[in-house]
Protein backbone atom coordinates (compact mmCIF):
# COMPACT_ATOMS: atom_id res chain seq x y z
CA UNK A 1 0.00 0.00 0.00
CA UNK A 2 0.67 3.67 -0.73
CA UNK A 3 1.51 5.14 2.54
CA UNK A 4 2.63 8.80 1.28
CA UNK A 5 -0.92 9.96 -0.29
CA UNK A 6 -3.13 10.54 2.75
CA UNK A 7 -6.54 12.16 2.47
CA UNK A 8 -9.31 12.33 5.86
CA UNK A 9 -12.56 10.98 5.18
CA UNK A 10 -13.91 14.69 5.93
CA UNK A 11 -12.53 15.85 2.80
CA UNK A 12 -13.89 12.90 0.83
CA UNK A 13 -16.89 13.54 2.25
CA UNK A 14 -17.09 17.56 1.01
CA UNK A 15 -15.97 16.51 -2.17
CA UNK A 16 -18.51 14.01 -2.70
CA UNK A 17 -21.46 16.25 -1.36
CA UNK A 18 -20.57 18.90 -4.27
CA UNK A 19 -20.82 15.90 -7.32
CA UNK A 20 -23.81 14.76 -5.59
CA UNK A 21 -25.41 18.36 -4.95
CA UNK A 22 -24.95 18.49 -9.32
CA UNK A 23 -26.84 15.52 -9.88
CA UNK A 24 -29.73 15.85 -7.53
CA UNK A 25 -31.24 18.56 -6.61
CA UNK A 26 -33.17 17.69 -3.70
CA UNK A 27 -29.68 17.13 -1.81
CA UNK A 28 -29.38 19.61 1.09
CA UNK A 29 -26.77 20.38 3.47
CA UNK A 30 -26.93 21.41 6.74
CA UNK A 31 -24.20 22.24 9.51
CA UNK A 32 -23.96 23.93 13.11
CA UNK A 33 -20.79 26.61 12.46
CA UNK A 34 -18.35 23.39 11.54
CA UNK A 35 -18.52 24.15 7.85
CA UNK A 36 -14.99 24.54 7.46
CA UNK A 37 -13.94 21.40 9.43
CA UNK A 38 -16.69 19.39 8.22
CA UNK A 39 -15.70 20.43 4.68
CA UNK A 40 -19.18 20.88 4.03
CA UNK A 41 -18.14 24.46 3.22
CA UNK A 42 -17.18 23.45 -0.33
CA UNK A 43 -21.30 22.53 -1.46
CA UNK A 44 -21.82 25.62 0.86
CA UNK A 45 -20.03 27.59 -1.70
CA UNK A 46 -21.16 26.30 -4.90
CA UNK A 47 -24.88 25.97 -3.66
CA UNK A 48 -25.41 28.72 -1.44
CA UNK A 49 -29.02 28.02 -1.45
CA UNK A 50 -29.01 24.81 -0.49
CA UNK A 51 -26.90 25.04 2.44
CA UNK A 52 -27.88 26.07 5.67
CA UNK A 53 -25.59 26.83 8.18
CA UNK A 54 -27.94 26.63 11.82
CA UNK A 55 -25.41 27.69 14.08
CA UNK A 56 -24.22 26.31 17.13
CA UNK A 57 -27.62 24.34 17.88
CA UNK A 58 -27.02 20.84 16.49
CA UNK A 59 -30.58 19.85 18.48
CA UNK A 60 -32.21 22.19 16.72
CA UNK A 61 -30.21 21.39 12.94
CA UNK A 62 -30.77 17.19 13.65
CA UNK A 63 -34.90 18.11 13.75
CA UNK A 64 -34.54 21.37 11.32
CA UNK A 65 -33.10 18.36 8.98
CA UNK A 66 -36.23 15.95 9.89
CA UNK A 67 -39.18 18.77 8.44
CA UNK A 68 -37.19 19.05 5.88
CA UNK A 69 -36.98 15.07 5.42
CA UNK A 70 -40.56 15.07 5.28
CA UNK A 71 -41.22 17.51 2.59
CA UNK A 72 -38.82 15.47 0.08
CA UNK A 73 -35.64 16.67 0.47
CA UNK A 74 -32.29 15.03 1.27
CA UNK A 75 -30.87 16.47 3.75
CA UNK A 76 -27.32 15.11 4.53
CA UNK A 77 -26.15 17.23 7.73
CA UNK A 78 -23.03 17.76 9.48
CA UNK A 79 -21.17 18.28 12.61
CA UNK A 80 -18.27 16.92 14.94
CA UNK A 81 -19.40 13.29 15.83
CA UNK A 82 -19.25 14.66 19.47
CA UNK A 83 -22.09 16.69 18.72
CA UNK A 84 -24.45 14.53 16.10
CA UNK A 85 -24.84 11.44 18.09
CA UNK A 86 -24.26 12.78 21.60
CA UNK A 87 -25.43 16.41 21.46
CA UNK A 88 -28.69 15.56 19.45
CA UNK A 89 -29.08 11.74 20.32
CA UNK A 90 -32.90 12.60 21.80
CA UNK A 91 -33.39 14.56 18.07
CA UNK A 92 -31.85 11.69 16.25
CA UNK A 93 -33.69 8.98 17.97
CA UNK A 94 -37.39 10.63 18.50
CA UNK A 95 -37.58 13.10 15.06
CA UNK A 96 -35.20 11.05 13.22
CA UNK A 97 -35.37 7.56 13.35
CA UNK A 98 -38.72 6.78 14.72
CA UNK A 99 -40.31 8.23 11.94
CA UNK A 100 -37.74 6.87 9.62
CA UNK A 101 -36.83 10.07 8.18
CA UNK A 102 -34.50 10.29 4.92
CA UNK A 103 -31.66 12.19 6.77
CA UNK A 104 -28.21 11.04 6.61
CA UNK A 105 -26.20 12.35 9.74
CA UNK A 106 -22.24 12.51 8.19
CA UNK A 107 -20.17 12.84 11.46
CA UNK A 108 -16.53 13.56 11.50
CA UNK A 109 -13.54 13.98 14.08
CA UNK A 110 -15.08 10.72 15.32
CA UNK A 111 -12.63 9.09 17.70
CA UNK A 112 -9.71 9.44 19.81
CA UNK A 113 -7.82 10.46 17.02
CA UNK A 114 -9.34 13.77 16.93
CA UNK A 115 -6.50 14.88 18.75
CA UNK A 116 -5.31 17.79 20.33
CA UNK A 117 -9.36 18.77 21.58
CA UNK A 118 -8.85 16.32 24.03
CA UNK A 119 -11.96 13.94 25.84
CA UNK A 120 -14.89 16.85 25.30
CA UNK A 121 -14.32 16.13 21.36
CA UNK A 122 -13.12 12.77 21.50
CA UNK A 123 -16.19 10.62 20.29
CA UNK A 124 -15.64 7.06 21.16
CA UNK A 125 -19.94 6.41 21.88
CA UNK A 126 -20.93 6.96 18.70
CA UNK A 127 -21.32 3.29 17.20
CA UNK A 128 -22.74 2.54 20.31
CA UNK A 129 -25.27 5.00 20.36
CA UNK A 130 -26.19 5.17 17.27
CA UNK A 131 -26.70 1.47 15.94
CA UNK A 132 -28.72 0.61 18.76
CA UNK A 133 -31.67 2.69 17.35
CA UNK A 134 -34.01 1.15 15.24
CA UNK A 135 -34.63 2.21 11.63
CA UNK A 136 -30.92 3.72 11.88
CA UNK A 137 -28.00 2.33 9.17
CA UNK A 138 -24.47 2.91 10.26
CA UNK A 139 -21.24 3.23 8.68
CA UNK A 140 -17.74 4.11 9.32
CA UNK A 141 -15.69 4.93 6.10
CA UNK A 142 -11.84 4.02 6.31
CA UNK A 143 -10.79 5.70 2.84
CA UNK A 144 -11.48 8.13 0.22
CA UNK A 145 -12.72 6.04 -2.39
CA UNK A 146 -15.09 4.44 0.26
CA UNK A 147 -16.58 7.23 1.68
CA UNK A 148 -17.17 9.59 -1.99
CA UNK A 149 -19.16 6.15 -3.48
CA UNK A 150 -20.90 5.38 0.22
CA UNK A 151 -22.13 9.30 0.12
CA UNK A 152 -23.25 8.63 -3.27
CA UNK A 153 -25.13 5.39 -2.37
CA UNK A 154 -26.61 6.73 0.45
CA UNK A 155 -28.53 9.20 -1.13
CA UNK A 156 -30.75 6.56 -3.02
CA UNK A 157 -31.90 4.76 0.80
CA UNK A 158 -34.99 6.96 2.32
CA UNK A 159 -33.96 6.18 5.56
CA UNK A 160 -32.25 7.12 7.83
CA UNK A 161 -28.25 6.22 8.06
CA UNK A 162 -24.86 7.66 10.37
CA UNK A 163 -21.70 8.12 8.36
CA UNK A 164 -18.90 7.78 10.98
CA UNK A 165 -16.00 10.01 9.26
CA UNK A 166 -12.58 11.33 10.36
CA UNK A 167 -10.03 14.11 11.01
CA UNK A 168 -7.35 12.12 10.37
CA UNK A 169 -5.68 12.03 6.91
CA UNK A 170 -5.20 8.13 5.84
CA UNK A 171 -4.01 6.43 2.80
CA UNK A 172 -5.94 5.24 -0.17
CA UNK A 173 -7.03 1.50 0.27
CA UNK A 174 -9.43 0.90 -2.76
CA UNK A 175 -8.95 1.62 -6.52
CA UNK A 176 -11.44 3.14 -8.12
CA UNK A 177 -13.31 0.10 -9.45
CA UNK A 178 -14.20 -1.14 -5.85
CA UNK A 179 -17.73 -1.44 -5.35
CA UNK A 180 -19.90 -1.17 -1.88
CA UNK A 181 -22.36 -2.71 -1.07
CA UNK A 182 -24.39 -2.32 2.49
CA UNK A 183 -24.36 -4.89 4.78
CA UNK A 184 -20.86 -6.25 3.09
CA UNK A 185 -17.95 -6.25 4.51
CA UNK A 186 -14.85 -6.38 2.42
CA UNK A 187 -11.70 -8.95 2.95
CA UNK A 188 -8.22 -7.49 2.12
CA UNK A 189 -6.44 -10.95 1.69
CA UNK A 190 -6.71 -14.63 2.42
CA UNK A 191 -4.48 -15.87 5.34
CA UNK A 192 -5.54 -18.32 7.72
CA UNK A 193 -3.78 -17.28 10.47
CA UNK A 194 -5.45 -14.73 11.72
CA UNK A 195 -8.83 -12.35 11.07
CA UNK A 196 -8.51 -8.56 12.17
CA UNK A 197 -11.90 -6.83 11.51
CA UNK A 198 -11.17 -3.42 11.25
CA UNK A 199 -12.69 -0.13 10.85
CA UNK A 200 -12.39 3.82 10.16
CA UNK A 201 -9.38 4.44 10.50
CA UNK A 202 -7.98 1.76 12.09
CA UNK A 203 -8.48 -0.36 8.81
CA UNK A 204 -5.01 1.10 7.61
CA UNK A 205 -3.25 -0.39 11.17
CA UNK A 206 -4.79 -3.27 10.35
CA UNK A 207 -3.17 -3.46 6.83
CA UNK A 208 0.20 -2.58 7.97
CA UNK A 209 0.69 -5.57 10.44
CA UNK A 210 -0.48 -7.70 7.53
CA UNK A 211 1.95 -6.24 5.25
CA UNK A 212 4.76 -6.62 8.15
CA UNK A 213 3.72 -10.16 9.55
CA UNK A 214 3.86 -11.37 5.81
CA UNK A 215 7.92 -10.55 6.22
CA UNK A 216 7.86 -12.83 8.65
CA UNK A 217 5.92 -15.50 7.00
CA UNK A 218 2.19 -15.29 9.15
CA UNK A 219 -0.35 -14.47 6.66
CA UNK A 220 -3.57 -12.60 8.13
CA UNK A 221 -6.58 -11.11 6.51
CA UNK A 222 -8.34 -8.15 6.96
CA UNK A 223 -12.05 -7.43 6.91
CA UNK A 224 -13.59 -3.45 6.35
CA UNK A 225 -16.28 -3.57 8.38
CA UNK A 226 -16.94 -0.38 7.08
CA UNK A 227 -21.10 -1.29 7.38
CA UNK A 228 -21.71 -1.69 11.10
CA UNK A 229 -25.24 -2.11 10.98
CA UNK A 230 -26.14 -4.15 8.95
CA UNK A 231 -23.17 -6.36 10.08
CA UNK A 232 -22.40 -8.92 7.70
CA UNK A 233 -22.62 -11.93 9.59
CA UNK A 234 -21.94 -14.61 6.69
CA UNK A 235 -18.10 -12.92 6.25
CA UNK A 236 -17.65 -12.97 10.32
CA UNK A 237 -18.64 -16.70 10.60
CA UNK A 238 -17.07 -17.36 7.30
CA UNK A 239 -13.47 -15.91 9.05
CA UNK A 240 -14.25 -17.27 12.46
CA UNK A 241 -14.36 -20.75 10.96
CA UNK A 242 -11.38 -20.06 8.31
CA UNK A 243 -8.93 -18.31 10.75
CA UNK A 244 -7.31 -19.22 13.74
CA UNK A 245 -7.59 -16.11 15.53
CA UNK A 246 -10.08 -13.34 15.66
CA UNK A 247 -9.33 -9.81 16.52
CA UNK A 248 -11.31 -6.36 15.93
CA UNK A 249 -9.48 -3.09 16.41
CA UNK A 250 -11.50 0.36 16.64
CA UNK A 251 -11.05 3.63 17.57
CA UNK A 252 -14.49 3.49 19.86
CA UNK A 253 -15.04 2.44 23.16
CA UNK A 254 -14.55 -1.26 23.61
CA UNK A 255 -17.93 -1.28 25.25
CA UNK A 256 -21.16 -1.33 22.63
CA UNK A 257 -18.84 -0.64 19.74
CA UNK A 258 -17.40 -2.85 16.42
CA UNK A 259 -15.96 -5.14 18.75
CA UNK A 260 -19.28 -5.84 20.96
CA UNK A 261 -21.22 -5.90 17.68
CA UNK A 262 -19.00 -8.95 16.20
CA UNK A 263 -18.87 -10.44 19.78
CA UNK A 264 -23.03 -10.54 19.31
CA UNK A 265 -22.64 -12.37 15.95
CA UNK A 266 -20.31 -14.68 17.30
CA UNK A 267 -22.13 -15.79 20.50
CA UNK A 268 -25.10 -16.93 18.84
CA UNK A 269 -23.75 -18.65 15.14
CA UNK A 270 -19.94 -19.09 16.06
CA UNK A 271 -19.28 -18.97 19.56
CA UNK A 272 -15.48 -18.42 19.98
CA UNK A 273 -12.75 -16.04 21.43
CA UNK A 274 -12.80 -12.74 19.97
CA UNK A 275 -9.86 -10.36 20.95
CA UNK A 276 -11.13 -6.48 20.89
CA UNK A 277 -9.30 -4.07 20.69
CA UNK A 278 -10.00 -0.41 21.59
CA UNK A 279 -10.67 1.83 23.95
CA UNK A 280 -10.58 0.72 27.13
CA UNK A 281 -13.71 2.06 28.74
CA UNK A 282 -12.22 5.54 29.39
CA UNK A 283 -11.86 9.28 28.38
CA UNK A 284 -9.10 10.22 25.77
CA UNK A 285 -6.89 13.20 26.22
CA UNK A 286 -4.88 15.29 24.29
CA UNK A 287 -1.99 14.77 22.13
CA UNK A 288 -1.27 14.13 18.48
CA UNK A 289 -3.22 11.69 16.93
CA UNK A 290 -0.80 9.08 16.08
CA UNK A 291 0.45 9.69 19.43
CA UNK A 292 -3.09 8.87 21.00
CA UNK A 293 -3.35 5.99 18.41
CA UNK A 294 -0.10 4.76 20.56
CA UNK A 295 -0.99 5.46 23.79
CA UNK A 296 -4.31 3.60 23.49
CA UNK A 297 -2.66 0.71 21.54
CA UNK A 298 -5.32 0.44 18.44
CA UNK A 299 -1.81 0.77 15.98
CA UNK A 300 -0.38 -2.70 14.07
CA UNK A 301 2.28 -2.99 16.46
CA UNK A 302 -0.57 -4.37 18.74
CA UNK A 303 -2.31 -6.11 16.50
CA UNK A 304 1.18 -8.06 16.02
CA UNK A 305 1.97 -8.02 19.18
CA UNK A 306 -1.41 -10.28 19.77
CA UNK A 307 -0.54 -12.37 17.00
CA UNK A 308 3.09 -13.31 17.59
CA UNK B 1 -65.01 22.03 4.01
CA UNK B 2 -64.34 25.68 5.05
CA UNK B 3 -66.83 26.77 7.75
CA UNK B 4 -66.48 30.98 8.69
CA UNK B 5 -69.61 31.23 10.45
CA UNK B 6 -68.37 31.16 14.50
CA UNK B 7 -71.38 29.77 16.15
CA UNK B 8 -70.31 26.71 13.77
CA UNK B 9 -66.91 26.68 14.52
CA UNK B 10 -68.11 26.71 18.43
CA UNK B 11 -70.06 23.39 17.46
CA UNK B 12 -66.85 21.78 15.90
CA UNK B 13 -64.89 22.46 19.18
CA UNK B 14 -67.44 21.23 21.23
CA UNK B 15 -67.43 17.67 19.37
CA UNK B 16 -63.64 18.11 19.36
CA UNK B 17 -63.91 18.10 23.31
CA UNK B 18 -66.32 15.14 23.36
CA UNK B 19 -63.91 13.37 21.63
CA UNK B 20 -61.31 14.35 23.72
CA UNK B 21 -63.27 13.50 26.96
CA UNK B 22 -64.01 10.09 24.77
CA UNK B 23 -60.64 9.47 23.83
CA UNK B 24 -58.89 9.72 27.30
CA UNK B 25 -61.94 8.10 29.30
CA UNK B 26 -62.13 4.89 27.16
CA UNK B 27 -58.19 4.69 27.24
CA UNK B 28 -58.25 5.55 30.90
CA UNK B 29 -54.77 7.36 30.23
CA UNK B 30 -53.55 10.59 28.35
CA UNK B 31 -53.47 14.34 28.67
CA UNK B 32 -57.09 15.98 28.57
CA UNK B 33 -56.13 19.25 30.28
CA UNK B 34 -54.16 20.28 27.43
CA UNK B 35 -55.89 18.45 24.90
CA UNK B 36 -59.21 20.52 25.93
CA UNK B 37 -57.25 24.25 26.32
CA UNK B 38 -56.56 24.12 22.30
CA UNK B 39 -59.60 23.10 21.16
CA UNK B 40 -61.27 26.10 19.71
CA UNK B 41 -57.85 26.81 17.89
CA UNK B 42 -58.16 23.22 16.40
CA UNK B 43 -61.73 23.70 15.42
CA UNK B 44 -60.91 27.24 13.78
CA UNK B 45 -57.41 25.24 12.23
CA UNK B 46 -58.86 22.33 10.58
CA UNK B 47 -62.36 23.78 9.55
CA UNK B 48 -61.13 27.27 8.63
CA UNK B 49 -57.51 28.33 7.97
CA UNK B 50 -55.79 24.73 6.92
CA UNK B 51 -55.52 23.81 3.12
CA UNK B 52 -55.73 20.13 3.48
CA UNK B 53 -57.85 17.96 1.74
CA UNK B 54 -58.39 14.37 3.83
CA UNK B 55 -58.46 12.33 0.96
CA UNK B 56 -55.29 13.20 0.07
CA UNK B 57 -53.25 13.63 3.50
CA UNK B 58 -49.63 13.33 1.78
CA UNK B 59 -50.43 16.11 -0.70
CA UNK B 60 -47.67 18.02 -1.74
CA UNK B 61 -49.35 21.47 -1.24
CA UNK B 62 -50.80 21.00 1.84
CA UNK B 63 -50.82 22.81 4.84
CA UNK B 64 -49.25 21.23 7.38
CA UNK B 65 -49.20 20.83 11.23
CA UNK B 66 -46.91 19.90 14.17
CA UNK B 67 -48.01 19.38 17.17
CA UNK B 68 -45.16 19.99 19.24
CA UNK B 69 -46.63 19.46 22.44
CA UNK B 70 -47.59 15.81 21.21
CA UNK B 71 -49.02 14.47 24.56
CA UNK B 72 -52.23 16.77 23.21
CA UNK B 73 -52.79 13.83 20.78
CA UNK B 74 -56.23 13.32 21.81
CA UNK B 75 -57.07 16.60 20.19
CA UNK B 76 -55.28 16.16 17.05
CA UNK B 77 -57.17 13.00 16.25
CA UNK B 78 -60.36 14.54 17.37
CA UNK B 79 -60.12 17.31 14.95
CA UNK B 80 -58.69 14.85 12.23
CA UNK B 81 -61.56 12.24 12.80
CA UNK B 82 -64.68 15.22 12.40
CA UNK B 83 -62.38 16.25 9.66
CA UNK B 84 -62.82 12.96 7.70
CA UNK B 85 -59.59 11.49 7.98
CA UNK B 86 -60.49 8.41 9.73
CA UNK B 87 -63.59 6.69 11.53
CA UNK B 88 -64.95 8.97 14.84
CA UNK B 89 -64.95 5.36 16.16
CA UNK B 90 -61.18 4.89 16.51
CA UNK B 91 -60.86 7.91 19.19
CA UNK B 92 -62.62 5.19 21.74
CA UNK B 93 -59.28 3.09 20.61
CA UNK B 94 -56.90 5.82 21.35
CA UNK B 95 -53.87 4.17 23.28
CA UNK B 96 -54.67 0.30 22.71
CA UNK B 97 -52.33 -1.87 21.58
CA UNK B 98 -53.21 -2.71 17.59
CA UNK B 99 -54.89 0.96 17.42
CA UNK B 100 -52.81 3.52 15.10
CA UNK B 101 -53.72 6.27 17.37
CA UNK B 102 -50.74 6.33 19.51
CA UNK B 103 -50.29 7.92 22.46
CA UNK B 104 -48.19 10.58 20.92
CA UNK B 105 -48.57 11.24 17.45
CA UNK B 106 -46.90 8.97 14.39
CA UNK B 107 -46.91 9.97 10.79
CA UNK B 108 -46.73 6.83 9.54
CA UNK B 109 -49.45 5.06 11.35
CA UNK B 110 -52.54 7.75 11.11
CA UNK B 111 -53.40 9.79 8.11
CA UNK B 112 -53.06 13.71 8.30
CA UNK B 113 -50.34 13.66 10.96
CA UNK B 114 -47.40 15.95 9.55
CA UNK B 115 -45.20 15.14 11.94
CA UNK B 116 -43.87 12.34 14.49
CA UNK B 117 -43.89 14.04 17.91
CA UNK B 118 -43.77 13.43 21.56
CA UNK B 119 -40.35 14.25 22.88
CA UNK B 120 -40.89 18.24 24.25
CA UNK B 121 -38.72 20.81 22.18
CA UNK B 122 -38.45 19.24 18.95
CA UNK B 123 -41.67 20.46 17.01
CA UNK B 124 -40.64 24.45 16.07
CA UNK B 125 -37.53 23.03 14.32
CA UNK B 126 -39.09 20.43 12.46
CA UNK B 127 -41.67 23.00 11.39
CA UNK B 128 -38.59 25.77 10.05
CA UNK B 129 -37.45 22.48 7.84
CA UNK B 130 -41.07 22.17 6.26
CA UNK B 131 -41.18 25.75 5.99
CA UNK B 132 -37.78 25.83 4.36
CA UNK B 133 -38.16 23.30 1.94
CA UNK B 134 -41.48 25.31 0.77
CA UNK B 135 -39.71 28.35 -0.10
CA UNK B 136 -37.03 26.16 -1.55
CA UNK B 137 -39.73 24.40 -3.91
CA UNK B 138 -41.38 28.00 -4.32
CA UNK B 139 -44.78 26.26 -2.73
CA UNK B 140 -47.23 28.63 -1.22
CA UNK B 141 -48.31 25.88 2.12
CA UNK B 142 -48.58 26.86 5.13
CA UNK B 143 -47.03 25.57 8.25
CA UNK B 144 -48.23 25.85 12.11
CA UNK B 145 -46.71 24.75 15.10
CA UNK B 146 -48.41 24.11 18.16
CA UNK B 147 -46.04 24.58 21.14
CA UNK B 148 -47.12 24.00 25.24
CA UNK B 149 -46.16 27.38 27.26
CA UNK B 150 -44.30 24.38 29.63
CA UNK B 151 -42.57 23.04 26.74
CA UNK B 152 -40.86 26.64 25.85
CA UNK B 153 -38.87 25.95 28.39
CA UNK B 154 -37.17 23.67 26.62
CA UNK B 155 -33.82 25.22 25.07
CA UNK B 156 -34.22 24.14 21.62
CA UNK B 157 -37.23 26.07 20.95
CA UNK B 158 -35.32 29.46 21.46
CA UNK B 159 -32.50 27.64 19.03
CA UNK B 160 -35.77 26.98 16.60
CA UNK B 161 -36.52 31.03 16.92
CA UNK B 162 -33.45 32.02 16.09
CA UNK B 163 -33.70 29.63 12.80
CA UNK B 164 -36.99 30.84 11.74
CA UNK B 165 -36.15 34.31 12.23
CA UNK B 166 -32.73 34.18 10.26
CA UNK B 167 -34.63 32.35 7.48
CA UNK B 168 -37.47 35.02 7.47
CA UNK B 169 -39.90 32.19 7.48
CA UNK B 170 -43.15 34.08 7.02
CA UNK B 171 -44.97 30.88 6.03
CA UNK B 172 -44.30 29.73 9.32
CA UNK B 173 -47.00 30.46 12.45
CA UNK B 174 -46.38 29.20 15.87
CA UNK B 175 -49.16 29.50 18.53
CA UNK B 176 -48.00 28.87 22.27
CA UNK B 177 -50.67 27.06 24.13
CA UNK B 178 -50.46 29.76 27.21
CA UNK B 179 -52.69 27.88 29.55
CA UNK B 180 -50.55 28.54 32.58
CA UNK B 181 -50.47 25.10 34.32
CA UNK B 182 -47.10 22.54 33.55
CA UNK B 183 -47.38 18.97 35.69
CA UNK B 184 -45.43 20.65 38.75
CA UNK B 185 -47.49 23.44 39.13
CA UNK B 186 -47.85 26.76 37.63
CA UNK B 187 -45.64 28.41 34.64
CA UNK B 188 -44.17 31.06 37.23
CA UNK B 189 -44.23 28.40 40.07
CA UNK B 190 -41.97 26.44 38.01
CA UNK B 191 -39.67 28.17 35.30
CA UNK B 192 -41.56 31.39 34.03
CA UNK B 193 -41.12 31.42 30.33
CA UNK B 194 -42.97 35.20 30.52
CA UNK B 195 -43.39 37.36 28.80
CA UNK B 196 -43.90 34.93 26.11
CA UNK B 197 -44.64 37.30 23.44
CA UNK B 198 -41.28 39.82 24.10
CA UNK B 199 -39.48 36.96 23.90
CA UNK B 200 -40.71 35.92 20.64
CA UNK B 201 -40.53 39.55 19.61
CA UNK B 202 -36.82 40.00 20.43
CA UNK B 203 -36.45 36.47 18.46
CA UNK B 204 -37.83 38.41 15.58
CA UNK B 205 -41.42 37.16 15.40
CA UNK B 206 -44.53 38.94 14.95
CA UNK B 207 -46.30 38.19 18.31
CA UNK B 208 -49.90 38.42 18.73
CA UNK B 209 -51.99 37.94 22.14
CA UNK B 210 -55.67 35.95 21.59
CA UNK B 211 -58.08 34.52 23.73
CA UNK B 212 -57.45 31.15 22.90
CA UNK B 213 -61.37 30.37 23.26
CA UNK B 214 -62.48 33.42 21.54
CA UNK B 215 -63.41 31.88 17.87
CA UNK B 216 -62.95 35.31 16.83
CA UNK B 217 -59.92 36.33 17.91
CA UNK B 218 -58.15 33.17 16.70
CA UNK B 219 -59.43 33.83 13.22
CA UNK B 220 -58.08 37.82 13.04
CA UNK B 221 -54.79 36.32 14.59
CA UNK B 222 -54.57 33.80 11.42
CA UNK B 223 -55.27 36.18 9.29
CA UNK B 224 -52.48 38.81 10.13
CA UNK B 225 -49.87 35.86 10.60
CA UNK B 226 -50.86 35.16 7.14
CA UNK B 227 -50.77 38.68 5.76
CA UNK B 228 -47.13 39.39 7.87
CA UNK B 229 -43.95 39.11 5.46
CA UNK B 230 -40.65 38.64 6.20
CA UNK B 231 -40.88 36.94 9.66
CA UNK B 232 -42.50 33.96 11.49
CA UNK B 233 -45.66 35.09 13.23
CA UNK B 234 -46.42 33.77 17.12
CA UNK B 235 -49.40 33.60 18.08
CA UNK B 236 -49.83 33.59 22.26
CA UNK B 237 -53.31 32.02 22.89
CA UNK B 238 -54.29 32.61 26.43
CA UNK B 239 -56.14 29.84 27.54
CA UNK B 240 -57.46 27.70 30.02
CA UNK B 241 -56.55 24.25 30.86
CA UNK B 242 -59.30 21.64 30.70
CA UNK B 243 -61.62 24.19 29.33
CA UNK B 244 -65.14 23.32 28.71
CA UNK B 245 -65.61 20.84 31.92
CA UNK B 246 -65.85 22.51 35.09
CA UNK B 247 -64.41 20.29 37.15
CA UNK B 248 -61.31 20.40 34.98
CA UNK B 249 -60.78 23.75 34.67
CA UNK B 250 -57.25 25.04 35.63
CA UNK B 251 -56.54 22.07 37.90
CA UNK B 252 -52.66 20.99 37.50
CA UNK B 253 -54.05 17.47 38.36
CA UNK B 254 -56.34 16.97 35.31
CA UNK B 255 -52.86 17.37 33.25
CA UNK B 256 -52.17 13.82 32.63
CA UNK B 257 -55.00 11.95 34.41
CA UNK B 258 -58.43 10.38 32.76
CA UNK B 259 -61.64 10.87 33.91
CA UNK B 260 -63.98 7.89 35.32
CA UNK B 261 -67.29 6.79 34.43
CA UNK B 262 -69.25 9.52 36.72
CA UNK B 263 -66.81 12.37 36.06
CA UNK B 264 -66.79 10.98 32.16
CA UNK B 265 -71.03 11.10 31.60
CA UNK B 266 -70.95 14.62 33.86
CA UNK B 267 -68.79 15.95 31.30
CA UNK B 268 -70.18 14.90 28.34
CA UNK B 269 -73.29 16.50 29.80
CA UNK B 270 -71.38 19.84 30.16
CA UNK B 271 -70.51 19.98 26.73
CA UNK B 272 -74.32 18.97 25.37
Amino acid sequence: MDYTEKKATRQSYGEALVELGEKNNSIVVLDADLSSATKTDLFAKKFPNRFFDIGIAEQDMIATSAGLATCGKIPYVSTFAMFAAGRAYDQIRNSVCYPKLNVKICATHAGITVGEDGATHQMIEDISLMRTLPNMTVLSMSDDVQTKKVIEKISKINAPVYVRLARLAVPKIYDENQEFEIGKAIQIGQGTDATVFATGVTVVEAIKAKEELEKKGINIRVVDMWSIKPIDEEMIVKCAKETKKLISIEDHNIIGGLGSAISEVLTEKYPCKLQRIGINDTFGKSGKAEELMKYFGITADNIMKIIL
Amino acid sequence: MKINEISELQKKAKQIRKGIVTAVYSAQSGHPGGSLSIADILAVLYFNELNIDEKNPKWNDRDRVVLSKGHCSPAIYSALALRGYFPLEDLTKFRNIGSNLQGHPDMNKVNGIDMTSGSLGQGLSVANGMAIAGKLDNKNYRVYAILGDGEIEEGQIWEAAMTASKYKLDNLCVIVDNNNLQIDGTIEEVMSSYPIDEKFKSFGFESIIVDGHNIGEILQAFEQARNTKGKPTCIIAKTIKGKGISFMENQAGWHGKAPNKEQYEQAMVELG
